[in-house]
């Protein structure tokens, strides 16, 4: 099902995964998350510039354990554990947080 | 139950080795097998990449692919570190073959000769070849 | 006109530039794209067979396909032109015909 996002329909896949990663734009993660009647907060923008900064170092969108210690890496133990993530993103870190990111899901992620 | 972070299963752990043969981009084979890498290695088992005859192109630096239309996936090699990949190994003898040394190579590896690869190959549990 | 032969597989893999360069007769060229890149490069296992050839055949290479496979043009032997996918088409125009070895 398509998404609206500035005026602008993108498509998407079954789960709701942008079918472009060019299309992304920072609105996009809004309206996902407003669809799963989230509201993304500094800490989410925090977890979604992450995903978009790893994406374009490695191509690839990380796994939940490798994103959780990624994270704890850069953004410091209280953040980099699934706990915190998984509160921030309750669908699960990888999935969500991925597809607000407008990145693919994960790999290995079933 | 459970909640959804505490749920990670201990299971079995193996030792899985990935052969790679093949150069990057006329085949799909060194994509598929970096696929399988990541899903292995996310099941937490301990990896091994081997990269011989034409697969160490695959992680040949300055890999460029904008000309002809598809994904460099050459960074991702890069990635591995992060999910405790870290046992990456080249035949030396293939190198040497394609004019090529270890500083032409992406990621750090370890080069070994045939007969230090074969007694490695002969340690693992499951070897997949690519 | 001569004859253009396009091969692009691995010369480390497959045979097929080995039976390529005998059947390319006198003032035909050879075009490598894909894997046949490799073919072209300096330093190699495939550089003498390939250097040796020059003498009868034009080799060219394919560069994206080059360029793709982490190669530049610093790395080719000496004397094989870069094409672009324009300068293929060219090449396809300008011989009698052409044999794509697989």
């Amino acid at each position: 099902m398509p998404i609206e996002v500035n005026g602008k329909s993108l498509e998407t896949d079954e789960e709701g995964y942008l079918a472009n990663l060019n299309d992304w734009v920072p609105e996009c993660a809004t309206v996902m998350a407003a669809l799963e009647d989230q509201e993304l907060t500094e800490s989410h923008w925090e977890v979604i510039n992450f995903l978009r900064e790893y994406y374009d170092e490695y191509q690839i969108a990380p796994a939940v354990r490798v994103l959780t210690k990624a994270i704890g890496k850069k953004l410091g133990k209280d953040k980099g554990n699934s706990k915190y993530l998984y509160e921030l993103f309750p669908y699960g870190p990888g999935k969500q947080a991925c597809k607000y990111a407008g990145l693919p899901k994960p790999t290995g992620c079933v | 139950m459970s909640e959804p972070w505490e749920d990670e299963v201990e299971g079995p752990v193996k030792k899985f080795m990935f052969v790679n043969r093949k150069s990057p981009y006329g085949t799909v084979y060194a994509l598929e097998s970096l696929e399988v890498v990541l899903i292995t290695a996310a099941f937490d088992q301990d990896v091994s990449l081997v990269f011989s005859d034409d697969g160490v192109y695959q992680i040949k630096k300055g890999q460029n692919t904008d000309g002809i239309g598809m994904k460099n996936f050459s960074p991702t090699y890069r990635a591995l570190e992060g999910y405790d990949v870290e046992k990456l190994y080249v035949d030396k003898e293939s190198l040497e073959e394609r004019g090529l040394t270890e500083d032409d190579l992406l990621v750090d590896v370890e080069v070994l000769s045939r007969a230090e690869l074969a007694d490695l190959m002969d340690d693992q549990d499951v070897v997949l070849s690519f | 006109m001569a004859m253009l032969h396009t091969v692009n597989k691995s010369p480390f893999e497959r045979n097929t530039l080995d039976s390529c360069i005998s059947m390319a007769k006198s003032g035909s060229s050879i075009l490598l794209i894909e894997d046949g890149i490799f073919g072209a490069l300096k330093g190699t296992s495939a550089t003498d067979k390939v250097s040796s050839a020059m003498s009868n055949v034009t080799f060219y290479v394919l560069g994206p396909d080059l360029n793709a496979r982490g190669m530049t043009e610093e790395q080719l032997i000496d004397g094989i032109k870069v094409v672009d996918y324009e300068g293929f088409v060219d090449l396809t125009a300008e011989h009698e015909n052409v044999q794509a070895w697989l």
